[in-house]
């Protein structure tokens, strides 16, 4: 057995999931060139997206976020250690800044 | 030349008191710490956006959508080549993985450089640094940004040479994942901005 196929055979993760191929990663990269497209798009609709145009975007970006942090940071296939102490920093972040803003009266 | 092969997984080099490797848990914790500090310069951000400017352009005006996009675009799919390095060394073909970080390296390069010339064009339309809060919230944002993107540059070429001299230490797949998170984290953090600083106006 050559020297790759070892290395490639003994990587599953902790989980017991393999985790993506190279097909697979291209694939994803396409779907986050799919959305990006389809919020510029969104500049050029703005008027006809009306109150839905920052719903669209947020869920937009939401979704960029999490397939990033879950697949291309391995996140989903990883120790649940390292999603905790993302998940911590970023709820923490979002919590206190959403309090600041509202504090502020952004909204 | 030695041909060992490796008997364990591959990111398991030592044994740790968590059975995860120490190294990552720092970054994972440091990614986590990062989302503190870029939250705080958002939200400055937005307050200070919604506020009147009393002198010099609104950023809003200035933004020039297409060209962002193209910016953002190559950092996402710079991602994609952070990932396909991780990958390649996995399998231990460090050749292709170096093809990979250099391209990842480049498609930064390419960034920061879009980002600079922007900078440049906003300063010569009268938006200076010390032009009001909202300019000076801007720049410090997606400055700072920018600093995180040059550094993961830098992280990636040293590692591309570092992989040539077989410098990568006990595990290099582990040595190139961990640079990979800090720069996918680079990439999330700048889907956030494009979107609430340049597409939400």
């Amino acid at each position: 057995m050559s020297e790759t196929a070892v290395a490639e055979s003994t990587h599953t993760t902790r989980s017991g999931h393999d985790e993506p191929s190279d097909r697979a990663y291209v694939g994803i990269a396409i779907l986050l060139a799919v959305i990006t497209f389809a919020e510029i798009g969104t500049y050029y609709a703005e008027e006809q997206l009306g109150s839905f145009l920052v719903p669209v975007l947020l869920v937009g970006m939401a979704f960029k976020f999490f397939v990033v942090v879950g697949w291309f940071m391995h996140l989903r296939f990883d120790s649940n250690l390292f999603t905790r102490l993302f998940v911590a920093g970023l709820v923490l972040a979002v919590v206190i800044y959403l309090v600041m803003l509202a504090t502020f009266e952004y909204f | 030349m030695s041909t060992a092969v490796p008997s364990a997984p591959v990111e398991h080099a030592h044994q740790t008191s968590t059975g995860l490797s120490n190294a990552k848990i720092a970054m994972w914790a440091f990614l986590g710490s990062d989302c503190m500090l870029f939250g705080g310069l958002i939200s400055t951000f937005l307050l200070l956006r919604a506020k009147d400017v009393v002198a010099g352009p609104e950023v809003k005006d200035l933004y020039d959508i297409p060209f962002t996009s193209v910016s953002s675009f190559m950092l996402v799919m710079s991602s994609l080549t952070m990932v396909l390095a991780v990958s390649a060394m996995r399998r231990r073909d460090g050749q292709r993985a170096r093809i990979w970080l250099v391209a990842t390296a480049l498609l930064g390069a390419l960034f920061v450089a879009g980002q600079v010339y922007e900078f440049t064009v906003f300063y010569e339309e009268g938006f200076g640094f010390t032009t009001n809060l909202q300019s000076s919230a801007f720049y410090v944002l997606t400055g700072f940004h920018g600093v995180h993107v040059a550094i993961g540059i830098l992280m990636l070429l040293s590692l591309a040479s570092m992989s040539r001299s077989d410098e990568l230490g006990v595990s290099p797949p582990e040595t190139v994942e961990i640079a990979g998170l800090y720069w996918h984290f680079v990439d999330v953090v700048w889907i956030v901005i494009f979107t609430v600083v340049y597409l939400i106006r």
